[in-house]
């Protein structure tokens, strides 16, 4: 089968005398999959992110975007980074501009560019604030900006980082639905790095749980077979989701105990 | 989904922020109140200062004026800043403005040049491997070491003071502004990568706003030495300036008029210092210090 987003054994090392971070990574992800990557912090998650990005390049093996090798960053794998990454001298709206008119400069006049900057901050609900700057803000805002700034990119794969992971559990419960509704909405192909289990479960399609580093590799694949639209509340008392829930507790605790903590 | 979960933060719209609010008296009593308190340890700081300083010079033989004593000395100076008496006898607002025309030439060339090699330095390996050592050299040198040389080039004083500000300023410019340029966060850059913004774009979206906040740390610290090499250099070179005046007080006795042109010197070099702090947060939005 050819997949819509294919990441083929790939292995990532950092200088020579160091171990792999990542070694023989292989994973597909099909067109409107949303996929979820789960693993101890600095297991190399980031890494395998970031090599899809396009902005690290692999030691050995590649990724294949729709059959066409990814050798640079582009907006077709946009990214929403762990910190938001705002540039804080630009407004919210300015940010989520900046982003169209650089990749619709040609495809879209200026007016159209402006309505399609609106219509994404609306999108994530951030119509109101936009002419703020990032400082002035909450945290779940600016990754709202940042959700805004990468769909408004029409992104063939959203690269989510850890997209939630700074964020009070209230707003992450928020912006979780929110990003839900979106996916639901645009049916974009999703890949996301969490540390979050009811994440990981709320969310995908499948999960990709990954092995400690060093020499991180894909350990399983649970596929999370939960009707959609999934509504936390009913989701607490299903059986199937608590089992998928049990499934990633039990590898990510039992069998792959952060070396960190098990020390 | 509502936004009822969405933090409100403190900050009024952008709208509101603009919109004068209505005036109350008892706003203008709290506003008061609140000044009062912020300059009250100030005021009495000065007075105490000042009264030490009067209790130390107010006896016969001292060497020093005491402040009753200065204004009675330079009532003039202080009340009428600008008198013009025929040749160099003017107010101390006319010495003032001379100065800061020389420290406004020589100052904005050095922003200019000193930018400009920082950006090239910054971006430019080879740049900063050629020019780096040259600097740092250079930026040891003394201002008023210079001023022969700079003399002897223009010979005119005019031209030569100028350009002692403009050696002494470019330094902190450049090295700042290509420490800044060399450390835009990664975050930017892997932000300009994925919508591929490079060449110019990538120079003035990226590059330059987040050097910005490290120029205008160099062009502050460049404005604070112009303003210390100016009143040394018009001490040498004469003519109409502030350092000129000072020279001029010492070779004439007049300490007191010393003393009221060096508290001149120390506000408005306060106020260049706070002038270049403000335009920097202007043009930075807030992100630079
Ligand atoms: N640029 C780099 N140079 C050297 N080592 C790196 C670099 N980036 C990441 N690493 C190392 O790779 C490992 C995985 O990092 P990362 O992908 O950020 O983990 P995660 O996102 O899963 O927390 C870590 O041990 C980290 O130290
Ligand atoms: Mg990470």
């Amino acid at each position: 089968m050819t997949a819509f987003l294919e990441i083929s054994k790939v292995s990532m090392r950092f200088g020579a005398s160091a171990p792999p971070v990542l070694e023989d990574v292989t994973l597909n992800i099909g067109a409107g999959d949303y996929v979820s990557v789960i693993g101890h912090s600095g297991c190399g998650k980031s890494t395998l992110l970031n090599i899809v990005a396009g902005l690290l390049k692999a030691s050995v093996g590649g990724v294949l975007l729709e059959g066409t090798e990814v050798d640079e960053p582009g907006p077709d794998r946009a990214v929403v980074f762990q910190n938001h990454s705002l540039l804080p001298w630009l407004t919210c709206r300015e940010n989520v501009r900046l982003a169209v008119d650089q990749v619709f400069r040609k495809s879209k006049t200026r007016a159209e560019r402006a309505t399609w900057v609106d219509e994404n901050l609306a999108l994530v609900r951030m119509l109101h604030a936009a002419d703020k700057l990032p400082g002035e803000v909450s945290g779940g805002m600016k990754q709202r900006i940042g959700i805004a700034r990468a769909l408004a990119m029409q992104p063939k794969v959203l690269l989510l980082d850890e997209p939630f992971g700074a964020l009070d559990a209230l707003t992450r419960a928020h912006l979780q639905d929110q990003v839900m509704e979106i996916h639901a909405r645009l049916k974009t192909t999703v890949m996301m790095i969490t540390h979050d289990v009811d994440e990981a479960v709320l969310l995908s399609d499948r999960i990709v749980m990954m092995t400690n580093g060093p020499r991180a590799a894909i350990g399983e694949i649970l596929t999370v077979d939960l009707p959609r639209p999934r509504d936390r509340l009913g989701m607490a008392r299903d059986a199937g989701w608590l089992a998928a829930r049990a499934k990633v507790m039990e590898f990510l605790y039992a069998r792959h105990r952060n070396p960190a903590e098990a020390a | 989904m509502s936004m009822t979960l969405v933090r409100r933060d403190g900050a009024g719209s952008l709208f509101s922020r603009f919109v004068a609010p209505r005036i109350e008296p008892a706003a203008i009593a709290a506003w008061l109140g609140r000044t009062a308190v912020s300059i009250a340890p100030l005021a009495i700081m000065l007075i105490i200062l000042g009264g030490i300083w009067q209790i130390a010079t107010d006896r016969p033989g001292a060497t020093l004026p005491s402040p009753m004593k200065i204004w009675t000395d330079s009532r003039e100076l202080i009340l009428h800043p600008f008198y013009i008496r025929g040749g160099l006898d003017r107010g101390l607002g006319w010495h003032l403005l001379a100065s800061l025309q020389r420290v406004a030439f020589g100052f904005s060339l050095s922003a200019i040049a000193g930018i400009a090699l920082g950006l090239l330095v910054g971006t430019s390996p080879l740049a900063m491997r050629g020019l780096d050592p040259i600097f740092q050299v250079l930026r040891t040198v003394p201002p008023l070491a210079w001023l022969p040389l700079s003399l002897a080039g223009f010979r005119e004083a005019q031209p030569s003071a100028i350009f002692v500000i403009f050696i002494t300023a470019i330094w902190p410019v450049i090295i700042n502004t290509a420490v800044g340029v060399r450390n835009v966060p990664q975050d930017y850059r892997n932000v300009a990568a994925v919508i591929r913004l490079r060449g110019f774009g990538y120079f003035a979206r990226i590059l330059l706003p987040a050097a910005a906040p490290f120029i205008f740390t160099g062009l502050r610290i460049g404005i604070g030495l112009s303003w210390l090499a100016i009143v040394a250099a018009e001490m040498l070179i004469g003519g109409v300036g502030i350092g000129f005046f000072i020279w001029d007080a010492w070779n004439s006795s007049n300490i007191s008029d010393i003393v009221v042109a060096l508290i001149y010197v120390g506000l408005v070099g306060f106020a260049l210092d706070r002038m270049v702090a403000l335009a920097g947060r202007l043009i930075t939005r807030g992100t630079s210090a």
